[in-house]
């Protein structure tokens, strides 16, 4: 780990699992087997994020946090750590309120990927991917393929997916969240799923 | 057994060989950076692909079991394709600063890309650089050399037992890490720079030092502990640079412990390397000839019983037999090596031995420990005694302080009292001894070096005997060393004859004249002022800072020493190089004094003087081999097993990295201290 990323995650000494974070672990354990308790450090560590989501408002994992799921699950501390540091999804760094996680892979890039990104750049004021903005409010990283190229492209948010962006329904979306109102996820066309963009083209009684 | 050909050649192999096995035994090397034959298979580096008849694309030979009729090519254009690619996808980000790497020339890495490797790159992308990393003061790192064979995290996790290392990141991001700062808290870390196949953990001390091959290299013996690990000791002139381990199935396997591999540093620091004489209360330098006339005066008219010797823990056979030679023509018979007061009974050998043997441990299906901290006194049998744990099925108990093996160790007390509790049944442990088919006890020198230790030896042979662990094809006695000259001293019967003075009376000062063989494990400045001391070693360390008399002897490096391990193993160390300045072979210096005091020696040569070891004891008649397996007789060590005080064991090593004259004198050790155990640390100063 970086030094610098590694000083700042020390900067959280204590983490400890909260009233709800604890009556989700039993769940979570029993679906292994006794003795294969560590295939649970991935749901743990989900856990424990979602618990800094709700106690700081940042969703993120300090090592504290690893270490009282390798406590937990008796394991090294060192094999969390591979894990945590395995999956972009575990943020070790404190990130925004919302974090920003624009696809910029070939099919959301070739539908317009870019003016996303530009948008959220202009509202958010943030240079460059893994920043943070100065509010506090807002983080955007890059990533791969999210797996809802047909309605490329898409830009999630925490864990919401907003599908069919462009510039403005980028800027209107960051400007809702702004306000504290969170718009429902899904097209910003209105389409059901991935119905086409353009009404039916299918069973429209014409013989088509 | 599973029949395949390997480039044509037709062998048989046993069920689940892999394919690089089965060409090993065919006689066909396989290059490999990540497969290695005492770590789990790990499969990432693929320089090992071979071609497999009726599998389309090349396989990573470590990984894939062999079956019935299988035509594996070694050899092929795919093969030798597959090869290049691999080594030009490692080369990509590995830097080419072979000139200035300290495993260049010893670098598989380099061995390989002779082979496979292109003499020009393809890549125009910048290369990535990776920051290095804090390993403590024993494991240099340039990560950028790294090539993620996981070599090191699996040694650490698996044999070592302390899992610090990791892969951190992923991709082109993927770090080997502590994630947080931290040094290695392993005994065995320095085998992971000889685990490394290239120049990503090389060893600190040895930084650029040398070339390995202006080395000189000779075969050897570690004495820093009762392993006898097998060593080749690396030097360039008169110095020694290096020391390795050797593979030795029997004892060390390939494991060199960290004391044993660093300490050597000491062997340039506070050495004796002329006689001195102590004129006035203050020690000036000497000649041999008036070293040897101040003794011998001094000796002039004293009678045999006030004069007394006492063998030190780094000593060879050779000079310790040559001292009892010499003392018996004396007429003395107080000799001691036990410098401890382990109360060891040296009536009969398997009362003092490691009966089981190294290799046996993992034949065992239980083990007792007694008073001992493996980890601490010899970390490469610890290592034997995790790879029987790790393979499962095996409680292992311990009383004695709570400490951390690196295997699950139950707790079952503290003191001896325990083993009565153990005896009657009491504790559920005994039942899971009972229940073992070849179960094992292992007796350490906490247990023994103490007021009760006869008792404590006698008990725990009982217990031996009570639960099956001394039959005509199962020795489960054991007795763990610290110190690397104690079995041979036993063996030769370096202890007080009848009547004779033992050590703690002679330190008392019941003899007028102490020679000192090396003997520096006790407060020497407590010998009272009326004791005429002689210190023979070579370190100027407690002996040498009360003598009277200083003869300067040689390091175990520098000279031949028989040593016999804690198994009963008499294994021949070697010279690499020669003493300094007047020091000389301790066995000739004892057999130059003997003609000044007119009791000759009767041995001129080493030769000679092996012949008369072996005479005196069959053992050093077999150099590397034991004696016959098995216990033959049952009859238990004089010493009234109820006889047992309450009091806790207290381990002997309580700073594994400062144990002797060579560590105590060596600057890397006192590093390691400082890391480790700092609390120590500040209390030497």
């Amino acid at each position: 780990m970086i030094e610098k990323e590694a000083l700042e995650s020390l900067r959280v000494e204590q983490f400890a699992f909260d009233e709800a974070s604890e009556a989700a672990i039993p769940a979570i354990l029993t679906k292994y087997p006794e003795g294969r308790q560590a295939s649970a450090v991935l749901p743990m560590l989900d856990l424990a994020q979602r618990q800094m989501r709700r106690t700081t408002g940042s969703a993120w994992l300090p090592v504290a946090a690893m270490n009282e799921v390798a406590e937990r699950l008796r394991m090294p501390p060192i094999r969390v750590y591979e894990v945590a540091t395995f999956y972009l999804m575990f943020n070790r760094r404190p990130i925004g309120k919302f974090h920003l996680q624009v696809c910029t892979t070939t099919p959301c890039w070739l539908r317009g990927s870019d003016e996303v990104v530009a948008a959220c750049r202009k509202s958010t004021g943030i240079a460059g991917w893994g920043e943070t903005s100065k509010d506090g409010l807002f983080t955007m990283t890059e990533v791969e393929c999210l797996g809802a190229c047909v309605n490329a492209p898409i830009l999630q948010v925490n864990d919401d997916f907003y599908e069919d962006m462009d510039g403005p329904a980028t800027e209107n979306l960051l400007a809702a969240l702004r306000h504290g109102d969170v718009p429902p996820a899904g097209s910003a066309l209105g389409r059901q799923g991935s119905a086409p963009a353009d009404g039916r083209t299918t069973l429209l009684g014409n013989g088509c | 057994m599973v029949k395949l050909s390997v480039d044509g050649i037709e062998i048989e192999v046993p069920n689940g060989t892999s394919v690089l096995q089965a060409a090993e035994l065919a006689g066909k090397e396989i290059p490999r950076f990540c497969y290695h034959e005492r770590l789990s298979v790990a499969g990432n580096c693929r320089m090992c692909l071979v071609e497999v008849d009726k599998v389309p694309k090349p396989v990573a030979s470590c990984a894939w079991p062999v079956a019935n009729g299988m035509v594996v090519k070694t050899d092929s254009p795919m093969v030798r394709n597959g090869r290049r690619g691999v080594m030009e996808f490692l080369l990509i980000n590995h830097p080419l600063d072979c000139p200035i790497c300290d495993q260049g020339g010893e670098c598989d890495l380099q061995d390989e890309s002779m082979g496979y490797g292109w003499d020009r790159s393809r890549f125009r992308e910048p290369k990535r650089a990776v920051r290095e990393k804090d390993f403590g003061p024993l494991v240099k790192t340039v990560m950028t050399r790294c090539i993620h064979c996981t070599r090191c995290i699996r040694f650490l996790a698996e044999v070592a037992g302390v899992p610090q290392l990791g892969a951190t990141g992923r991709g082109e991001d993927m770090e080997i890490d502590t994630h947080i700062k931290l040094a290695l808290s392993s005994e065995l870390s320095g085998n992971i720079i000889d685990l490394c196949p290239v120049g990503a953990l090389t060893s600190k001390p040895y930084a650029f030092i040398a070339r390995s091959w202006e080395l000189a290299r000779v075969d050897s013996i570690d004495v820093l502990d009762a392993v006898g690990t097998n060593i080749s000791v690396d030097s360039r002139g008169p110095e020694v640079l290096r020391v390795l381990p050797r593979i030795n199935d029997e004892v060390n396997e390939e494991w060199l412990a960290d004391k044993s591999r660093f300490a050597i540093d000491g062997l340039k620091h506070r050495r004796l390397d002329r006689p001195w004489i102590r004129r006035n209360s203050k020690l000036v330098p000497a000649s041999w000839d008036d070293a040897f006339h101040v003794i011998a005066a001094r000796l002039k008219g004293l009678s045999g019983e006030k004069i007394g010797a006492i063998a030190g823990d780094l000593a060879d056979a050779e000079s310790m037999l040559a001292l009892k030679d010499l003392m018996t023509a004396l007429g003395s018979r107080n000799l001691d090596c036990r410098q401890d007061g382990a109360r060891l009974d040296a009536s009969r050998r398997d009362f003092y031995l490691l009966n089981t043997t190294i290799a046996g441990i993992e034949q065992a299906d239980a083990v007792l420990i007694l008073g001992a901290d493996p980890r601490r006194e010899a970390p490469v049998l610890n290592a034997r005694i995790r790879k029987r744990w790790v393979a499962g099925n095996f409680p292992v108990g311990l009383i004695g302080p709570a400490v951390d093996l690196t295997y699950h160790a139950e707790l079952l007390g503290d003191g001896p009292a325990s083993l009565a509790r153990l005896l009657a049944g009491e504790h559920p442990f005994a039942a899971k001894l009972r229940a073992a088919k070849r179960p094992m006890l292992i007796l350490g020198e906490a247990a023994l070096a103490r007021a009760d230790g006869a008792a404590v030896l006698a008990a725990a042979w009982r217990l031996a005997a009570e639960f099956g662990m001394l039959r005509p094809d199962w020795h489960g006695f054991n007795v763990l060393h610290t110190a690397a000259a104690r079995v041979g001293a036993l063996d030769l019967g370096f202890v007080p004859g009848a009547g004779a003075k033992d050590f703690s009376a002679m330190r008392a000062g019941a003899v007028d004249l102490l020679w000192l063989l090396g003997a520096d494990e006790f407060d020497a400045a407590r010998i009272p002022p009326a004791v005429f001391v002689v210190y023979q070693g070579h370190h100027g360390d407690r002996g040498a800072a009360r003598a009277d008399v200083i003869l300067p002897g040689a390091a175990y490096t520098e000279k031949h020493g028989t040593y016999v391990n804690t198994e009963g193993r008499a294994q021949r160390g070697r010279l690499a190089v020669y003493p300094p300045g007047e020091a000389r072979e301790d066995w000739r210096i004892l057999r130059a004094f003997s003609a000044v005091v007119g009791h000759s020696l009767p041995y001129d040569d080493l030769e000679s003087l092996r012949r008369r070891l072996a005479a005196v004891h069959p053992a050093f008649a077999r150099i590397g081999s034991l004696g016959a397996p098995g216990c033959a007789d049952p009859t238990g060590p004089a010493g009234d097993p109820a006889a047992v005080l309450p009091t806790p064991f207290s381990y002997p090593i309580a700073n594994y990295y400062q144990t002797d004259p060579i560590s105590r004198a060596s600057p890397t050790m006192a590093r390691c201290t400082e890391t480790f155990s700092p609390r120590l640390a500040q209390a030497a100063e």
